[in-house]
This record gives C-alpha cells, sequence and structure tokens, in this order.
C-alpha cells in the first residue's frame, strides 16, 4: 500500500488528494487496461445498451453515471459476460493481458478472466453470498479457482489476512446471515480483491446501504484499488460520490454514452443537455442559497428533468433525450455525432455553453 | 440449536402420543367384533362373551387403551385374536422386507430425480429439458402398482430377464435377493422420481437466479462447478422437505406394490390382517407405519439444520 493511502482516514473526500495531476497524466499515456468499442446489448431484438465505448487506463477511477434503466449496470455485465439469460453482446471487450476479445470468448476462456483480471461487486450485498458458507471459504475459493494459493490451508489464511484488509476480523468462520449488509459488501469486496484483478467493477456498491457505512465501504473499495494499482469502473447515480472518487466520468442515458471527459470539466462544464439537468437536479447549494439578489433565505425547490426515463426500447430516436429536453428541435431527430474525442466529448446537437456563441 | 432439538423432540411425543389415540379409538370404533370373527357366525353367545373376555375386550376403552401402548413401549405387540400368534416377530420380519423396498425405491428416485430435475432446469428453454418435462409429467400420472404391472410384463413375461413375483431374503440368496428387488423397488422408485425431479427442478431453477450463483461466476467458477459448490446445498433444503413427505407415499406405494409383486412385507401383513379382521394386528401395523412417517420427518427437521445454517441460530 502506498504511503498516501496509508494517510487516508475513513473519510473518502481526501481520496481526491491522492491523485496528482501528474498521475492522471501518465495513466492516460500507458496502453487502456479496458478497451471497451461499440458494444451493443439487446434483448430479441430490441437493443438495450448501443454502441457503448470506453476506456480506463490502469490505475484509473472511471465514473459511470445515469439513471435507472440507463443501460450502466447492463454495461457492466455485459464486460464480464454475466448478462441474464436471452440476452446477448456484440461489440468488442478487450483487456489488457489478454489475447483475446471478452466478447464472444467461450465459458472456459472467461472464466479464467472473471475473478482474477477482472472483478466486480455488486449492488445487493444481501443476496450476493451463498448462506450455506461460510465467509473465510467463499473468500478464499476465489484464490482457490484461479490457483494463486495452491491449498485450502494457505488460501484461508489469506482470506482471514484480506478480511482484515476491509476490517473484518474474526468473523472468518461466521455465516453471511451473521452479518450486517455494510459487512457483507466487504466480504464481496474481499473476494472481488482476492486476486488483484487489474479492472474492478462496482455496480452501486453503496446504495443498498445505511448511509452510515457507506463512507466506509467507499473508503476500502477506494484504499483496495489504491494499494493494488487497480482501475475502477465505478457505476452509480451519485454524482457526489463520482466526484470525490473518479478522475474521468461518463455519462449514459437511453442505451447510450452521452458525454464523457475529466470529472471536473463535465461537472463544471456539462455539454450534453442530459448532463446538464442531471448536475441541476443535484445542486443541493443552489437550492439552499435562494434566488441571486435577494438576502431572504427563500428555498427553491431543485429542479428535475422533466418527465420520466422511458422503458425500455420506447427511448425516441435520434438523440435518445429528446422527448424530454427543452432544448430539443427537428435535427434531433437525426442520432448527434459525438463531438470530442476519447478523453472528452459528448453527442449532442444544441450543447449547453454554445447557445452564445 | 439445542432448543431447536427440545422443540422438536417434544413436538415429535407430541405427535406419537396423538396419533396412538387416533390409531387405537378409530379401529375401536370400527364394526365386527373380532371375538365374533374368530368363532365364526354360528358360534353362541356365552362363547363369544368368554373369548371377550379372554381377550380383554370386556375392559374399559381407556384400560384397553393404556395396555395396549405399555405393551408397545416394551416392544410386545400382543398376540393374535385370529391365529394366535405372537404379533411382534411378525412384524420385525416384515418390516425389514418393506424397508429395504422402501429404501431402496427411494434411493432409485433420488438418482433419477437429481441429475434429471438439474438438467431440465439448465436447460429449461431447449428442447431436451423440455422433453424431460413432459417425461416426468406421465411418470407423476402413474400409480406405482401400474407401473409395477407394465413393468411384470416387459421384463418377466415377455423378457424374461427377471422374476415376477417373490422373495428371498438376503442372506438366503443375495443374487435371487436382488434380481426379486429390482422390480418392485423400480415400480415404487421410478414414479416417486418422477415426483421428485419437479420439486428438483424447481429448486434448482430458483437457485439459478440467486445472487450468490452470479457472484459465484463472478469469482471464475463455470456454471456447472457454480451451481454443483453453491448450487446444490441450496437447493437441497426444499428437496428435503418433500422427501420427508414422500416417505408417507411411499409406504403406502409400497402396501400396493407388494400385493402385486407378492411380497411378504408390512404391506401384505396389514391387508392380510385386514381381510381377516385382525383387529389387534392392523392397529400395531398401522401404529408402526406411523412412527416410522414421524421418525423420518423428525430426522429431516434436524437435516435442515446440517443443510441451513441459518436455522441454527438460537431463539
Amino acid at each position: 500500500m502506498s504511503s498516501q493511502a496509508d494517510r487516508q482516514t475513513s473519510v473518502p473526500v481526501d481520496a481526491v488528494d491522492v491523485v496528482s495531476p501528474a498521475d492522471a497524466e501518465a495513466s492516460e499515456a500507458a496502453p487502456a487496461v479496458l478497451t471497451v468499442r461499440g458494444l451493443t446489448i439487446s434483448v430479441r431484438d430490441l437493443e438495450l445498451v448501443s454502441d457503448v465505448d470506453l476506456s480506463v487506463g490502469p490505475g484509473e477511477r472511471v465514473g459511470l453515471i445515469g439513471e435507472s434503466g440507463s443501460g450502466k449496470s447492463l454495461t457492466a455485465l455485459g464486460i464480464l459476460g454475466l448478462l441474464p439469460e436471452d440476452v446477448t453482446a456484440a461489440g468488442s471487450v478487450r483487456l489488457s493481458g489478454i489475447d483475446h476479445d471478452l466478447i464472444g470468448a467461450g465459458e472456459r476462456r472467461l472464466s479464467r478472466v472473471r475473478g482474477n483480471h477482472l472483478a466486480m461487486v455488486f449492488q445487493e450485498p444481501m443476496t450476493a453470498l451463498n448462506p450455506t458458507m461460510r465467509i473465510a471459504d467463499q473468500v478464499a475459493e476465489a484464490m482457490l479457482v484461479h490457483r494463486t494459493q495452491s491449498n485450502r490451508r494457505t488460501a484461508r489464511a489469506a482470506a482471514v489476512e484480506l478480511l482484515d484488509r476491509v476490517q473484518l476480523t474474526g468473523i472468518a468462520r461466521a455465516y453471511p446471515h451473521q452479518l450486517s449488509g455494510g459487512q457483507r459488501q466487504r466480504v464481496v469486496l474481499a473476494i472481488a480483491l482476492a486476486n488483484d484483478p487489474a479492472l474492478l467493477i462496482c455496480d452501486e456498491p453503496t446504495t443498498a446501504l445505511d448511509v452510515t457505512v457507506q463512507a466506509m465501504v467507499l473508503d476500502l473499495i477506494l484504499r483496495g484499488v489504491t494499494a493494488r494499482d487497480s482501475a475502477l469502473l465505478f457505476i452509480t447515480h451519485d454524482l457526489a460520490v463520482v466526484a470525490t472518487i473518479c478522475q474521468r466520468v461518463l455519462v449514459m442515458y437511453g442505451g447510450r454514452v452521452v458525454e464523457s471527459g475529466p470529472v471536473r470539466e463535465v461537472f463544471t462544464n456539462p455539454r450534453h443537455r442530459y448532463t446538464e439537468g442531471l448536475l441541476a437536479a443535484s445542486d443541493l447549494e443552489a437550492a439552499d442559497s435562494g434566488p441571486v439578489g435577494t438576502s431572504e433565505p427563500v428555498r427553491r425547490r431543485l429542479p428535475t428533468i422533466q418527465g420520466t426515463v422511458p422503458a425500455a426500447g420506447h427511448f425516441p430516436d435520434g438523440c435518445v433525450f429528446r422527448t424530454r429536453c427543452p432544448h430539443a428541435t427537428e435535427v434531433c431527430a437525426e442520432r448527434p455525432p459525438w463531438t470530442g474525442d476519447q478523453t472528452r466529448g459528448f453527442a449532442c446537437h444544441h450543447p449547453a455553453g454554445a447557445d452564445d456563441v | 440449536m439445542i432448543l431447536r432439538l427440545v422443540e422438536r423432540t417434544a413436538v415429535l411425543l407430541v405427535s406419537l402420543a396423538v396419533s396412538s389415540v387416533l390409531v387405537f379409538g378409530f379401529l375401536a370404533v370400527l364394526p365386527g367384533d373380532p371375538a365374533r370373527v374368530a368363532l365364526g357366525v354360528n358360534a353362541s353367545d356365552e362363547a363369544v362373551a368368554e373369548l371377550r373376555r379372554q381377550f380383554g375386550l370386556d375392559r374399559a376403552l381407556t384400560t384397553q387403551y393404556v395396555d395396549w401402548l405399555t405393551g408397545l413401549l416394551h416392544g410386545d405387540f400382543g398376540t393374535s385374536y385370529i391365529s394366535k400368534a405372537e404379533i411382534g416377530p411378525q412384524i420385525t420380519d416384515r418390516f425389514q422386507v418393506t424397508l429395504w423396498l422402501v429404501v431402496t425405491g427411494m434411493v432409485i428416485a433420488l438418482l433419477v430425480a437429481a441429475p434429471a430435475g438439474t438438467v431440465m432446469a439448465a436447460r429449461h428453454r431447449k428442447l431436451s429439458g423440455l422433453a424431460l418435462s413432459a417425461f416426468s409429467q406421465v411418470g407423476v400420472a402413474v400409480p406405482a402398482f401400474l407401473a409395477g404391472i407394465l413393468l411384470i410384463m416387459l421384463f418377466a413375461v415377455k423378457l424374461g430377464w427377471l422374476p415376477a413375483n417373490g422373495w428371498t431374503p438376503p442372506a438366503e440368496d443375495p443374487g435371487m435377493f436382488l434380481r426379486q428387488l429390482i422390480l418392485p423397488a423400480l415400480s415404487l422408485g421410478l414414479v416417486q422420481g418422477a415426483v421428485l425431479t419437479r420439486y428438483v427442478r424447481s429448486a434448482v431453477l430458483d437457485v439459478l437466479r440467486e445472487d450468490y450463483l452470479r457472484t459465484a461466476r463472478a469469482k471464475g467458477l463455470r456454471p456447472f462447478p457454480a451451481l454443483w459448490r453453491h448450487g446444490l446445498r441450496n437447493a437441497a433444503v426444499p428437496v428435503v422437505t418433500v422427501l420427508g413427505l414422500q416417505l408417507a407415499t411411499l409406504l403406502i406405494g409400497a402396501v400396493v406394490v407388494e400385493r402385486v409383486f407378492v411380497i411378504p412385507g408390512l404391506g401384505s401383513l396389514l391387508l392380510d390382517g385386514v381381510s381377516n379382521r385382525d383387529l389387534l394386528l392392523v392397529q400395531d401395523v398401522v401404529m408402526v407405519l406411523v412412527v416410522a412417517v414421524l421418525v423420518v420427518n423428525f430426522l429431516v427437521d434436524l437435516l435442515y439444520v446440517a443443510l441451513d445454517p441459518r436455522l441454527r441460530v438460537s431463539r
């Protein structure tokens, strides 16, 4: 573990300091750990995720945000090759150090990658663990499957140490039902980190947890990836969390990536109208401060994005956001092209911040 | 854990007590006087009264019940009113025969149901799974005695591979014992297996949808090892429940199957007792069957706790 990581306290806000700009630049220069190109996920004829491109550099922490139903979780499961029955993925998912595409690879080859180079923490900790198996055995299994520990005894010792790292001591022989949600999520994290994965995917890992333990679990995730130089793909709808732990962010809506870029840039200068709406809806400071120019502390209503996320398959053609967008015009019936490049860009005909130009 | 054991034991004892009252009570109110049956219709009333006194049938029902129960608790099943033979040794003999039949039938049922149900669940959208489903549906609809008759027609009459009926104790001639055991055990086991397959299928389907199976896959386990290591024990809990309940069905099935295959088991003893109006014999056999079912269900309860650690929480 680096000295910087050791210095961290349990408050994840500190984490932002860990990343110096130099670090971020270095990671962008190196070949990406994960490269997704044209990932399309569909059930029968219905496209749920369309043409998603994303890449994560070594040690980089990337956020994937959007409302429920925007295709974030499916994207993650598609990368891992764990989509539900009947749901199929097309496109390309490459992992550095793996000489084959993950899309279309057989179970035998995929299972060597999963839990080894690529690991995942799921949203719901209460049901993620086998209720009939002791905690340490479930952690140890991750290492035995990939033979990173040669026998049951050493694997178990390593499991106890991993559990120690996520601040769970003396629970090795416990069963999942004896633990709280936060504790279980830490066990899942220990399993995911067991083989020092090059990339950890977290799918809303704190959404189901008490607010009081969210910060702790976030902090442990951050420490875990920092200590291993693992890259992180963090899925959430919590913008504050992304601002705290991620360097780069992708915004998804209607199964498409609508905007991407460095967190600071995207959050201070959003270009896509959906991102703009999302940020406005989370701007608690503006809501608290009242209208500009009045000394009276009048509480404003938090602005919302009008309408709701359509059901899968009911997104409009062209720009997927146009049915809810206040700036939509006729041209939005055409699919907006991607403006910018891989690191910073958006897909919008009427980008924010361009009106006055 | 201890608390649960005590609780289950208490439940077992109460059920045993209640069922003994029921068994005794039903047979006591049944019309038909054992003494009259023993002596025939032409016997004089005095002779019948004399025999009733000998049998102790003239005493109060409560006294008779207490006597009977005390006897059972001491392993004394009494003497038949009709054959005047000790009932205890007959039951012990016949019980072993039925035990072989039921246990072998259960093993066959499990050997059929566990793999077939798992395949049906894993391939529930594919043709092979659907074909197995249809096949088990047919199996569910076939009663054990019909299966027995069909098996006799095919393997004994037509092909002549196996004897059509009879029974040889294993100690006497193990080869013959096995040859005679196969068909009756199959007719019990296949039908039970078809029923059980459907429960295994739904249990495995439930487990396949569980999040922890996805976690196992995310760890790097391939689908089948994941199901084997993480699904089996979890799927076993509901299946074991059914297994316990099925035992009762299996015992009833054995009664009929023993008749079809002319096997001297508890079932044929019971049927003989009924047709001879051997009241005490019937009463004893029914009680033995009831005890067997209750004890097995008690053991199933304990097996749950072994399978599912969530039940070990002391309340």
